[in-house]
């Protein structure tokens, strides 16, 4: 029997490794590269799975938590520790089975490409900073590992970075994110100034803020007004992370990135890491209705905001891209409905189904050079195995009985029918419009005629290599099955609450997308030429679905305030003012003073430098008026 | 024994360049040789004493002691604390990676050589020296041979910038000295050396009114080395009239010298005056912040934008220096280390590219990443350690930092840490225009770094990378050295 405290290590630091010695060696051997950073990456899976057969079998042993000294030194500690418990094996298990299966793809799908090496050593990182996350038992660490990964999704979305709208894309998400880790840090701040309050040395660790916080509120030692603030403020790492209104701006870019990256960090894991969160720190919130409240709000509004964009796009990974945004929306609405349990289950049938659905997107742009959905079609024919598969992930996607999707969103419908009636209409709605537009999406590219003006390369067009089709195969399992495994059972551990069901919520739901699928059906089934029938009836309302709300145009008017206008007048103040009006209007002034300074002033610098000492000598004066 | 490992430091690379003024100017291999092997001398007893520094016992180690103006208190004697350990051996890597940049100098090398060596004995003098006389004497050693070393070997508006540079640092000295001057005097000791001087103050804090306006003086008169707001513009204009290799050092540890000097005999022998001043330094500092951060948005040459992005960083400095509370002293000091490292590296690879393509300009610059892979990776690399990645020794200083400051200056600190995302901005732009996009023409006769050449980045990055992942390295060393500081702080009730 392996030593169980060994396994995290091995889970954590196997891909690290992959990519270190990548790095180092490998980077001109395609070969190499691959195979280390594939088998790291199942290697770390495998020992996830046998932690969890373990736990699985002893799980009286939960939660486990070891911590090992990283920076200590009087007046702080932070220590670096596994906090395995069954939140962290659930998601330890998607990470790194939905990961493998990615990694697995890639090697099909990046051959060739001449910075293959450079590929597989960011995704080894990433599975690194992901993991870490996933692993972290207190909030400073996990908060290393939270820029970790936005760096690898930086290195990654930008890889092809000679393209310039890959470069971008890569910037903007980087720099949306830290907007939201800005909040994030100081809410993590004041969480530790939380910790200490009740006496005790303050801490960042998960298992202790979670009896203490709850604690503070009720020994009455601080006012919700101050929880509040520090829950949004973590909240605000989420916004970011998740892609939630208004930062979700930066995923739709994202989509830059090759997709098997997208598959893995913008739909299946990084972009969940949020919703993680809110569940790893849902002592923060608990008590908390306005704050989960609100949390709901934003929830739904991205839900369906983000669904209405996907409607309009016709690049299948943007479509793919603001439905994950969407979903992401429905997690985090249920997060803030009460329960994390939920949020995190549709996380996990998400999870297989979206990264399903990327990779098919995968298979199809490897195959036919487009990702443009009108210049495909006719796909069950072409590429039976990635369009049977896509189909499967869009029936779960869109919440039909028995494909996983429907257990995990009909119990968030559930929940909110019993929370909140408004937002349980919303969601409902967004459940129609995700329907509509998955249905729009695969009757346009998989089952319509091909309308690809030039077919002539009919031929090649055919499956997948094996290597890209067995991932698509082992994932769409999942996705039918996902919703028989008793994932919430497993997450409360076999107490707490009852797993919610109605089945009037169920009924309506599936009639409600029953519905979207046959408006989709209906409007394009039959469109023959690539004209979007939609964009006939909405006009205007089209184009400002177009223009994404024109929140990528504010937000860019905001940073280039900041950066073009505030910047430039910074420094036109700090070259004009401080050096020159400073200087020499000080030295016009002394110069009038006495005719023996011109001695010395022969040229600017020594201006400059006489102007200095009298400012000098102005502060030292100022100072004795100040300290006597 | 009167010369100790210390001395040996100090002397390895003034006996190197003392020994450069016998060899001719037409052998360049001889004279890269020698200034290259008395960096490694110093950087290899460097790492003895960081290593061998008792950090249990603490205090000064590592002391040697001459008397010399026994009457007026002036004593060579040097020796190591856990600060100047820490940054001593930051100051040697630096010369180490300077040096070998430094050999790509083609004209009048000889000389270039030789200033830069003793540029390297007054950075490592003023670390060493036990004795205020020496440690002003070294500073003003390492002021003075940068006015050469950029009047003749840099570059652009380079008069002027060496002019303005030189006289700030020389007037900023002599406030200071003022402050100095008051020092002996007060403590009615007669005597500059330091030890002494904190005994006595650790039994009986100086007149608080001689702290009072004492200690404005060092925070102001050593702040201009650190480019405390607003006498920062020195600072992105000399090092872009610089050579690669003075800028390195210079942004290095020439800036960290001021801190030091801060730290030392300002917080450490005038607690009460740094209370009561530091609140008003903290808001500077994020006027530092946020200030030079803005601006180096709006810069178009590549080394005004590291310019200024130093200054930006210098304001976390300024912020951990202004706290006075353990866990931001420490992190302060822990910044200097990991920001000393990586702005040399980002001089040295924009200096890299600059002697390729003769143009620093951004707009010139683009899609030089498939050109040099390595230089562009490792550029990549700085700018995230510049952003404060954890992974990077800067996220470890600005967290302590910030998180120090949490409960002194509070609303500084939060604002503060909207410099994580302008750094995260303008960086992440430069790397943008530089390395990605598609190949300007400037770029196309780039070549990578191979060889040796790779030597002094790839040493710089993985230390870098090493203390970010492990700062256990480095903070018993530096909580050893800020120990009694705090301890006379606690002292004073602060």
């Amino acid at each position: 029997m392996v030593n169980i405290t060994l396994l995290p290590w091995v889970i954590l630091f196997s891909p690290l490794l992959a990519a270190f010695f990548i790095a180092l060696f490998f980077l001109r051997s395609p070969k190499i590269a691959g195979i280390l950073s594939t088998a790291s990456v199942l290697i770390s899976f495998a020992a996830s799975a046998a932690l969890f057969g373990f736990y699985l079998k002893n799980p009286s042993l939960l939660p486990v938590e070891t911590a090992y000294a990283w920076i200590s030194i009087p007046g702080l500690s932070i220590p670096f520790g596994f906090l395995i418990d069954r939140l962290s094996l659930l998601m330890l298990l998607i990470v790194t089975g939905v990961g493998s299966c990615i990694f697995l793809y890639s090697i099909g799908y990046m051959r060739g490409d001449q910075s293959f090496p450079r590929y597989f050593a960011s995704l080894s990182l990433f599975a690194f900073s992901m993991l870490g996350i996933v692993l972290a038992h207190n909030f400073l660490m996990l908060f290393v590992f939270w820029e970790l990964v936005a760096v690898s999704s930086y290195l990654l979305i930008g890889f092809w970075f000679e393209k310039p709208s890959a470069a971008d894309a890569g910037n903007k998400a980087f720099i949306i994110n830290r907007v939201g880790d800005f909040g994030f840090v100081i809410g993590i701040f004041m969480v530790w100034m939380l910790s200490g309050l009740g006496g005790a040395e303050r801490t960042f660790l998960f298992s202790e803020l979670a009896t203490r916080i709850p604690d503070l509120a009720h020994q009455n030692l601080v006012t919700p007004a101050i929880l509040t603030v520090a829950a949004f403020l973590v909240f605000c790492g989420v916004v970011g992370k998740s892609a939630q209104f208004p930062l979700y701006i930066w995923l739709p870019d994202a989509m830059e990135g090759p997709t098997p990256v997208s598959a893995l960090i913008h739909a299946a894991t990084m972009v969940a890491a949020g919703v993680y969160l809110l569940a790893r720190t849902f002592f923060l919130i608990h008590d908390l209705p306005n704050v989960l409240e609100t949390i709901a709000v934003i929830g739904v509004i991205t839900a369906g905001m983000a669904a209405l964009l996907a409607v309009v796009q016709n690049d299948i990974k943007k479509i793919l891209a603001y439905s994950t945004i969407s979903q992401l929306g429905y997690m985090v609405m249920a997060v803030g409905l009460g329960s994390s349990t939920i949020g995190m289950y549709h996380l996990t049938t998400h999870a297989f189904f979206k990264a399903l659905l990327f990779l098919g997107a995968g298979a199809m742009i490897h195959s036919l050079h487009t990702q443009n959905i009108w210049e495909m079609g006719s796909l069950l024919k072409r590429m039976p195995v990635t369009a049977a598969t896509f189909l499967i992930g869009t029936l779960a996607l869109c919440g039909i009985y028995p494909f996983s999707g429907f257990f995990s969103k009909d119990e968030i419908l559930a929940l909110a029918y019993e929370e909140n009636r408004v937002i349980y209409f919303a969601a409902l709605l967004t459940a129609g419009l995700t329907a509509f537009y998955m249905t729009r999406a695969v009757w346009i590219a998989i089952l319509g005629p091909d309308r690809k003006t030039h077919g002539h390369d009919h031929h090649a067009v055919h499956d997948a290599e094996p290597i890209m089709k067995w991932p698509l195969i082992v994932l769409a399992f999942f996705s039918v099955t996902a919703g028989f495994m008793g994932i919430p059972a497993f997450i409360m551990g076999g107490h707490g609450e009852h797993p919610h069901f109605n089945m009037a919520v169920a009924i309506t739901s599936t009639g409600v997308a029953l519905a979207g699928i046959a408006l989709g059906t209906l409007l394009y089934a039959r469109v023959k030429n690539r004209q979007d029938p939609l964009e006939r009836f909405f006009g205007k309302a089209y184009d400002v679905l177009v223009k994404k709300y024109y929140l990528d145009e504010a937000f860019l008017a905001l940073a280039n305030f900041f950066q073009k206008l505030i910047a430039q007048i910074l420094f036109i103040f700090d070259s004009k003012v401080i050096i020159d009006r400073g200087a020499n209007g000080a030295a016009q002034l002394t110069a009038g003073l006495g005719s023996f300074i011109r001695y010395a002033q022969t040229g600017k610098l020594q201006t400059t430098a006489l102007v200095f000492s009298f400012g000098l000598v102005a502060l030292v004066a100022f100072m004795f008026l100040r300290g006597f | 024994m009167p010369f100790g490992l210390t001395s040996w430091i100090l002397l390895t690379p003034a006996l190197g360049g003392c020994l450069l003024l016998f060899v001719p100017k037409n052998r360049p291999d001889t004279l890269k040789a020698i200034a290259v092997l008395s960096v490694t001398v110093s950087l290899f007893l460097a790492a003895l004493t960081f290593f061998n520094y008792d950090k249990v016992a603490g205090g000064y180690q590592f002391v040697d002691r001459v008397e010399w103006v026994k009457s007026l208190g002036i004593f060579y004697h040097v020796g190591l604390d856990g600060i100047s350990s820490v940054l001593v051996l930051m100051t040697a890597i630096l010369a180490f990676a300077g040096v070998m940049v430094s050999c790509s100098v083609t004209r009048d090398l000889k000389e270039y050589l030789i200033f830069y060596l003793f540029l390297i004995v007054g950075c490592f003098g003023v670390l060493v020296s036990l004795n205020i006389f020496f440690m002003y004497f070294f500073y003003e050693t390492a002021v003075v041979p940068v006015f050469p070393l950029i009047g003749v070997w840099g570059s652009g508006n380079k008069e002027y910038a060496t002019m303005k540079l030189t006289l700030y640092l020389t007037l900023g000295a002599l406030l200071a000295l003022i402050a100095l001057l008051g020092l002996y005097f007060v403590t009615g000791l007669q005597t500059f050396e330091l030890p002494l001087i904190e005994a006595a103050v650790t039994a009986q804090p100086l007149p608080i009114e001689f702290q009072m306006w004492a200690f404005p003086l060092i925070m102001v008169g050593f702040g201009v080395i650190l480019t405390l707001w607003p006498f920062h513009t020195w600072s992105p204009m000399g090092y872009a009239a610089a050579p690669t290799s003075v800028s390195m050092l210079h942004a290095g540890v020439l800036k960290k010298l001021g801190a030091f000097a801060i730290i030392k005999l300002g917080i450490g022998l005038m607690p009460q005056g740094a209370a009561y001043w530091m609140p008003y330094v903290a808001w500077i500092a994020v006027i530092n912040i946020v200030y030079c951060g803005l601006i180096a948005f709006s810069q178009k040459d590549l080394k005004f934008i590291l310019g200024y992005s130093s200054c930006s960083h210098m304001g976390f400095i300024l912020l951990g220096l202004a706290c006075l509370t353990p866990t931001a002293l420490n992190g302060a000091v822990f910044f200097m280390f990991s920001h000393g490292l990586m702005a040399a590296l980002g001089f040295a690879l924009v200096g890299f590219i600059y002697d390729q393509t003769h143009t620093r300009l951004l707009e010139d610059w683009g899609g030089f990443g498939k050109k040099v892979p390595l230089v562009g990776t490792l550029f990549v690399m700085t700018a995230l350690a510049s952003a404060g990645v954890p992974g990077f020794g800067n996220f470890i200083g600005e967290i302590m930092i910030l998180l120090g400051a949490w409960d002194r200056h509070r609303v500084p600190a939060i604002l503060a840490v909207t410099g994580l995302i302008i750094t995260a901005g303008y960086m992440l732009k430069t790397v943008r225009g530089a390395f990605q996009g598609p190949l300007k023409t400037k770029g196309n006769m780039l070549k990578d770094a191979t060889g040796a050449g790779r030597l002094p980045y790839l040493l710089l990055i993985a230390i870098l990378l090493l203390v970010g992942l492990l700062p256990s390295l480095l903070l018993p060393s530096i909580s050893a050295g800020t120990k009694p500081i705090l301890e006379r702080l606690a002292s004073s009730g602060i």
